[in-house]
């Protein structure tokens, strides 16, 4: 199998999952729509909630709005994570899912090519999520948005894969109702997205403590420190083994003879 | 600067030394060159900022370019009002419960004299020659002119209840007291030291400050919520600007320190338990950002080129450095228990 076989499909599954975003315009539109009303409404109500104490990668003090943007781009590739998933259960069923895998390429390629494919799309809607945010003034130095490319892009490897992975368990689309509310909702509110580990800590350790070993809080603060041009070592670290660890369980997930596909068939 | 530059040709001269003794003419160009950018690196320290530490009873040096407290000295008990001469060589701060106004050398930090300010002094102001002292009393409603060639009183100016911001204007002719309880500004004139005409602001006025071409005086009211601007030759004011931040009740507005830039293009005014400093356009008045800081806002001092402004902030214990290029906050520094006066030095 040569290079440019492995490239042509990979380029394929990545344009037309681009394509599809783009063309989707309600889709499109709703992705910004979600993080932007947490932004306008949600944090202009805690405005000074935050005005307290200063944490890195911060050299001073915040407004509430100011926190929760790199917070709110994890929620966006968290959703768009989820929402490929749900698109994984969709192709399955509606057949296209068959096409791709009888393709003669080795299937762990054509996952990544698919979780690349997620990725790109959620790192597109972060990068216009962030242009509105500076419109509203929340101004991030000008070289973060080129720090936080490959932050973006790992966090969008690594929810993606744990999207894969949740999709290989998934036998219907009406199941998607359960990952919101045992998988999006917990992964979103036990996280440093909406306030940061501090002020977690003063209510309660057990959620401190839930926070902190959350892959999707180590994500939202890889994010958050290459905005303001950091890196987060221990983040970064935590982001990639949650990524290893999703993708390898997505693989076995998705193996004919060994994974869920068996038992699910078994199921059916 | 001076500092900097004679590390800069120490680093210099041990390169050369090396060099003699490596005979390694590669080696020693690089560590030259790696000197000499040691040196330049240096010198991008411009300034020193002073902060004046109400509890801790001492004063905090700051390097406001790496934002790094750099020591704290112990100065007198409960310092508050702090100002450099005009020509950088001297630090006056006022040792509230020492009952005195220390003068140092502001390279040594070596105390020079005590001078004679009467009960309690918190706020202060220097002529622009930078001959005379001017000391609010705010316990006898006395402004106190010390002679600073003798260190002596030279005048005591009876003036209205709690006389508290003091300034005298660029051009030396007016030199200005605030009541706070009496609700007053009063001009002094400062070759007779007597008042000419006093003017009713809104409810206690807190600082006062000319702007560069000593044709308008800013005067902050804590009470109201408003900065005054009152022309120099009517004496009257020409503008009140109501400070209003979304979202913060109107109660934590009070705001205190004013600064006016040189071009008069903006003025910047420390808000208080507001923690905010007010951005106003000096031209038009308005009000065009406000930028969120630490806790208790109190002091504003410039950076020598006006490119920076530094805010004492009270009760969260740090100063924080305004970029004004970017209208941004770009650090808050920890130095201390209740900051409470700033002042660089070049």
């Amino acid at each position: 199998m040569s290079f440019l076989h492995y490239w042509r499909a990979m380029s394929g599954i990545v344009g037309r999952e681009l394509w599809r975003f783009v063309t989707q315009r309600e889709r499109f539109i709703s992705a910004l729509v979600r993080p932007l009303v947490w932004l306008f409404v949600f944090a202009a109500g805690f405005r000074a909630a935050l005005g307290l104490a200063i944490s890195p990668p911060y050299e001073t003090y915040i407004l509430y709005e100011v926190y929760i943007t790199p917070g709110l781009c994890g929620m966006i590739q968290l959703f768009n994570g989820m929402q490929s998933s749900l698109s994984m259960v969709y192709d399955r069923e509606m057949g296209s899912m068959r096409t791709l895998l009888v393709c003669p390429l080795p299937r762990w390629f054509l996952l990544l090519s698919k979780l690349l494919a997620g990725t790109a799309v959620s790192v597109l809607q972060v990068y216009v999520f962030l242009a509105i945010a500076r419109v509203y003034d929340i101004n991030i130095p000008l070289m973060g948005y080129g720090y936080v490319l490959p932050s973006l892009l790992l966090s969008g490897l690594m929810l993606g894969a744990l999207g894969l992975l949740l999709s290989s368990f998934i036998k219907q689309l009406e199941n998607f109702a359960g990952v919101m509310n045992f998988v999006i909702f917990p992964m979103f509110f036990m996280s440093t997205a909406l306030y940061p580990l501090w002020k977690i800590k003063e209510s309660s350790a057990l959620l401190y403590n839930l926070a902190q070993y959350n892959p999707f809080s180590q994500a939202v603060e890889l994010t958050r420190f290459a905005l303001y041009g950091q890196f987060n070592l221990h983040a970064c670290l935590y982001t990639l083994c949650a990524f290893i660890v999703f993708m390898t369980a997505a693989i076995i997930g998705y193996n004919p003879s060994k994974g869920m596909m068996m038992k699910k068939k078994g199921g059916e | 600067m001076k500092n900097n530059l004679l590390l800069g040709e120490q680093r210099g001269a041990l390169t050369l030394d090396s060099h003699a003794a490596r005979g390694n003419e590669k080696i020693s160009l690089l560590l030259g060159g790696l000197a000499l950018l040691a040196t330049l690196t240096s010198t991008v320290q411009a300034e020193t900022v002073f902060v004046s530490l109400e509890k801790d009873n001492a004063l905090a040096i700051v390097d406001p370019v790496a934002g790094t407290l750099l020591k704290t000295v112990p100065i007198g008990q409960r310092p508050r009002g702090l100002a450099l001469s005009n020509d950088n060589k001297f630090l006056f701060v006022a040792t509230s419960d020492d009952n005195t106004i220390k003068m140092l050398d502001a390279e040594t930090l070596k105390e020079l004299a005590k001078l004679p300010s009467g009960k309690d002094p918190e706020t202060f102001a220097l002529s622009p020659a930078g001959d005379r002292l001017y000391v609010s009393n705010e316990d006898d409603s006395l402004v106190t002119v010390i002679d600073l060639t003798t260190k002596k009183v030279i005048q005591e100016i009876k003036v209205g209840v709690e006389p508290e911001g003091i300034t005298v204007s660029p051009d030396n002719q007016w030199l200005i007291s605030a009541s706070e309880t009496t609700n007053m500004v009063h001009w002094i004139d400062t070759k007779t030291n007597a008042i000419v005409e006093n003017t009713l602001v809104d409810p206690r006025p807190r600082a006062v400050n000319f702007t560069a071409d000593s044709q308008q005086l800013w005067v902050t009211s804590e009470m109201a919520g408003t900065v005054m601007v009152l022309d120099v030759k009517t004496k009257q004011p020409i503008k009140t600007i109501k400070l209003e931040v979304e979202g913060v009740t109107f109660d934590k507005i009070q705001p205190v320190g004013v600064v006016i830039d040189k071009d008069r293009k903006h003025s910047y005014v420390a808000l208080g338990p507001a923690n905010r400093v007010a951005v106003i356009n000096a031209q038009t008045y308005e009000i065009e950002k406000v930028l969120l800081v630490g806790q208790r806002v109190w002091n504003l001092a410039f950076s020598p080129d006006q490119k920076r402004l530094y805010t004492t902030n009270g009760t969260s214990n740090d100063i924080s450095i305004i970029d004004l290029e970017s209208q941004t906050v770009t650090k808050s520094v920890g130095v201390g228990t209740y900051p409470w006066g700033v002042a660089v030095k070049p």
